[in-house]
């Protein structure tokens, strides 16, 4: 059946998989918004435990969420792959260095023997929490803001190593200048402030214990506030702002003031989404605080995955450079010029057929392990506890 | 300046998936076992297979965590320092990478949160099939990878694109299919197999040593041989079929793994040997200072036929007119053709030369097989290092047979229940363990290091496929990986060797 559509069609159904996928990456991150929270929530040792816990049946979802991030981009826009990892290598460096100390702290805390001590794995996971979401959000920021870098095929036809490079990135910064720009920073810090929220509202959601919940309670107050100011002003500098157009006969790239409000506008979907999305954020936020709900989790969750999804999509669809050069504006990739074939995109889209099934499953195993909120007793009795 | 970019790019890589290969085989060959245990404590409803099976848990989990953190670095470092190889495969070689995420990873870090913290929380039944859905996805995933590997090693199912200057997909099963991806499946997993099971019967011997958990020790053994004396006959077969398909794809590995410089009819293969150090393919000195060499073996592994023809190093370099060999400077020839009718053919189009255009299209695809040696400046860099790729082939091949007998030993003793009073097979058993990865590890080497200098067989060389950045940028980040790594390991190690003097509960 896909093999039917034009390479037009697949590169937009893969654009808004990669959106999906991002949308997930962020929804997940209330597990690094949680880590970063250890301290306000868990004042002693039990309390800190059920925190840990909670959020460590989940991390291997986010992480393998980020790898498949990684991965369908590479499938599916390779050229991305090859641009944005090797030329912002330092942003790129940093954030895996973040995921590296957060995959064995779960595991290694409490594990006797483990030479650096409980305190240093929890100071892992403090950091994975920071660095991550804001270079994240950062990064992201920059598929509106654009990079320095420029695209030569022909390169390839040269002999020597550094002559022969196809894509280069132009900025000596490799990837810092990245955080030079308001418009990233305020997305790093608004990704960063949601997803303390979102953690704060995921132990509230599946730990039973009155202090921790009272806690988690001031913290979704704590962060609601900056996440929502940091996150209107990105949102008013993103709609008032020029953005990167492409046209669709020529395939000229061009700077179109307000194009991403047009997007919205155009693609009038993509725009109710994201509304329903900051709605859903927002009821889950007031329900925790208006009606002791331990259900608004659940809003904010699915808030989140549409806010992204629709933001990810406004960066990429409707004739847009998702990933925009400012050094040479006609190097600027978009889900035209930079995806793979169109046998290829046939491939993986059977492939994607998977996701429903792959999203069912972890869903099943969820209810299944979240059915009992986790108490102090359980970290007394766990046969396996972290 | 520009070496220096490319030896630390290729150290960095090499460094990671060193380190990830420290993690992974245990894990692929542990998680089986670990769900044999748990089948026959599901089957029995003793209890006692339960705890053995959480014991065995408990070393898996501490190992998967750090072979997750090595192995996303391995995924990213294709972008951070292979920009321009992404670039030009990304098309073929993304597409496993993806599957691989979507098909194996969501797989087992769904289950293995079951597996560990649902004991209370699910049915027996559930919490079976999430043991066996872990060591599914684990071993998936070691497919994808290795799909991917076997593709760089034997490029098919794909053309080139002279417009995007990137090859494409063209046939998705034969990449999958690929014999020698198909092959590196079979042997690498296996290799893992058999890294479980020296690992289970290695720690049950050290406890029969000191004298502790006698009887859970000799129950895990006994999963353990037989797990293993399966796994190492299957990697012989395995290692013979993918000596075979390395002959056909690649003969100048071959030629290095055994030291051959100049191609034999009915070619012996090395037993054992000891190389000239000074021997190069440009000079007339004897490769060998020393050598036994078992008749005709070679041509047999490598033509399925004991008096064909196998080429050596001198061969391949200076080509052989009698064996139909095309010289490496013939390939040079052809390869630069191929880069400059793809230069010329892009300035044609862009400026409207379309017949023009076509007859350097046409150039370029009678060239493009050999494009790869265009890069080139002379035709020894295209031999592989030599005392590396022989020793490391060699050590393996003779570890992988011990392993076979020492397993076989095992299994004996335990029939005759005499096993406790062995103790010379206990402590071999025990040092077998560092000896397994070694053996594991030398695979890796023998495959990668005999594949040099090409990033893609015959198309790309690792010269060419770096990213656009300065060897300091390269160098800070291949010391921080190597400081990190190092960290974690003697932590890993620690943790592991704690668990294992604490015992099973």
């Amino acid at each position: 059946m896909f093999e039917t559509l034009s390479h037009l069609a697949l590169q937009q159904y893969w654009w808004v998989i990669i959106s999906l996928v991002g949308a997930f990456l962020v929804f997940l991150m209330f597990i690094q918004g949680g880590q970063t929270l250890l301290g306000q929530l868990g004042k002693s040792t039990v309390e800190r435990d059920m925190v840990i816990n909670t959020l460590g049946r989940k991390w291997e979802l986010g992480f393998t969420t980020l790898v498949v991030f990684g991965g369908a981009m590479f499938a599916s826009f390779p050229p991305f792959y090859a641009t944005s990892f090797g030329g912002a290598y330092w942003i790129w460096m940093i954030i895996l260095f973040s995921y590296i100390i957060q995959a064995i702290s779960y595991e290694f805390r409490k594990k006797p023997g483990n030479i650096m001590g409980r305190k240093t794995y929890e100071t892992f996971l403090f950091i994975n929490g920071l660095i991550s979401t804001i270079l994240i959000g950062a990064v992201v920021g920059s598929f509106f803001t654009g990079s320095e870098f420029s695209i030569d095929n022909l390169r390839m036809t040269a002999t020597s190593t550094s002559a022969s490079s196809i894509t280069r990135w132009e900025a000596s910064t490799r990837g810092f200048e990245i955080l030079a720009n308001l418009q990233n920073i305020l997305l790093g810090l608004s990704v960063f402030f949601l997803a303390r929220l979102q953690g704060a509202l995921y132990v509230i959601n599946t730990v039973n214990d009155q202090t921790v919940f009272n806690r988690s309670r001031k913290q979704v107050i704590y962060n609601a506030v900056p996440f929502l100011l940091f996150f209107i002003v990105f949102v008013i500098m993103l709609l008032s702002g020029e953005g990167y157009a492409v046209d669709p006969q020529t395939r000229e790239i061009y700077t179109e003031a307000n194009k991403y409000l047009h997007n919205f506008l155009e693609m009038p979907l993509v725009g109710i989404l994201f509304l329903i999305g900051v709605l859903g954020v927002i009821t889950g936020i007031l329900r925790t605080l208006l009606q002791n709900s331990t259900k608004g989790f659940w809003f904010v969750a699915a808030g989140t995955v549409l806010t992204v999804f629709s933001l990810f999509s406004v960066a990429g669809l409707n004739h847009t450079a998702y990933y925009p050069s400012t050094f040479d504006l006609q190097s600027s990739l978009t889900i035209r010029n930079s995806s793979s074939s169109h046998y290829t995109l046939t491939v993986m889209s059977y492939v994607s057929l998977l996701v429903p099934v792959v999203i069912g499953y972890i869903w099943y195993v969820w209810r299944s392990m979240n059915k009992k909120q986790i108490s102090s007793d359980e970290m007394e009795s766990e046969e396996h506890a972290y | 300046m520009e070496e220096a970019l490319v030896d630390w790019s290729r150290a960095q890589f090499a460094l990671t998936a060193m380190y990830h290969w420290l993690f992974v085989p245990l894990t692929l060959g542990l998680s089986f076992i670990m769900a044999i245990m748990e089948t026959i404590y599901v089957k029995t409803g003793n209890i006692k297979w339960k705890k053995t099976t959480q014991f065995w848990m408990t070393l898996f989990g501490i190992n998967f965590a750090i072979g997750v953190a090595t192995g996303i670095i391995l995924e990213f470092e294709f972008g951070t320092n292979w920009s321009n190889y992404s670039w030009f495969v990304g098309d073929i070689f993304g597409a496993p990478l993806a599957i691989e995420g979507i098909m194996a990873f969501f797989l087992e870090s769904a289950f293995l949160a079951v597996m560990f913290f649902g004991w209370q929380k699910v049915t027996k039944k559930f919490h079976l099939t999430a043991t066996w859905l872990v060591a599914l996805g684990a071993n998936l995933s070691a497919l994808w990878i290795l799909v991917a590997n076997g593709w760089m090693q034997n490029p098919v199912g794909m053309h080139f694109n002279p417009e995007t200057a990137r090859n494409e997909m063209g046939n998705f099963w034969d990449v999958l299919l690929n014999p020698t991806a198909v092959d590196k499946f079979l042997h690498t997993v296996s290799s893992g197999y058999v890294i479980g099971a020296l690992f289970v019967v290695g720690v049950s011997s050290w406890y029969i040593l000191k004298n502790r958990h006698i009887r859970f020790a000799k129950r895990s053994m006994v999963v353990g041989a037989v797990f293993g004396v399966i796994s190492s006959l299957f990697i012989v077969l395995t290692g013979d079929s993918s000596g075979h398909h390395v002959a056909q794809t690649q003969p100048m590995k071959l030629a290095a793994m055994e030291g051959l410089y100049e191609g034999q009819e009915g070619a012996g293969l090395v037993a054992i040997g000891v190389l000239n150090p000074e021997k190069e393919v440009d000079n007339d000195k004897d490769p060998f200072y020393f050598k036994v060499k078992m008749p005709k073996l070679l041509s047999l592994l490598a033509e399925r036929d004991a008096d064909a023809f196998v080429p050596g190093m001198e061969d391949l370099v200076y080509g052989n007119t009698q064996q139909g060999i095309l010289s490496t400077p013939k390939k040079m020839e052809k390869g630069d053709r191929a880069l400059t009718a793809l230069k010329k053919y892009n300035e044609a189009e862009e400026a409207g030369k379309d017949s023009l255009a076509s007859a350097h299209l046409e150039t370029f695809r009678a060239n493009y097989p050999f494009m790869g040696y265009g890069y080139f400046d002379q035709p020894q860099e295209t031999v592989p290092p030599v005392g590396l790729t022989f020793y490391s082939f060699h050590v393996m091949v003779i570890l992988g047979f011990l392993f076979v007998l020492l397993f076989l030993l095992v299994i004996w003793f335990n029939l005759k229940d005499t096993i406790l009073q062995k103790r010379y097979l206990l402590v071999a058993a025990t040092w077998a363990i560092p000896l397994g990865y070694l053996a594991s590890m030398l695979g890796w080497v023998v495959s990668e290091v005999g594949r040099q200098p090409w990033t893609i067989q015959d198309l790309l060389p690792v010269g060419v496929s770096t990213s656009h950045i300065s060897a300091s940028h390269v160098q800070l980040t291949f010391w921080l990986f190597a400081a990190i790594f190092t960290i974690l390991l003697i932590a890993e190690i620690s943790i592991m060797v704690r668990q294992i003097k604490i015992g099973p509960k």
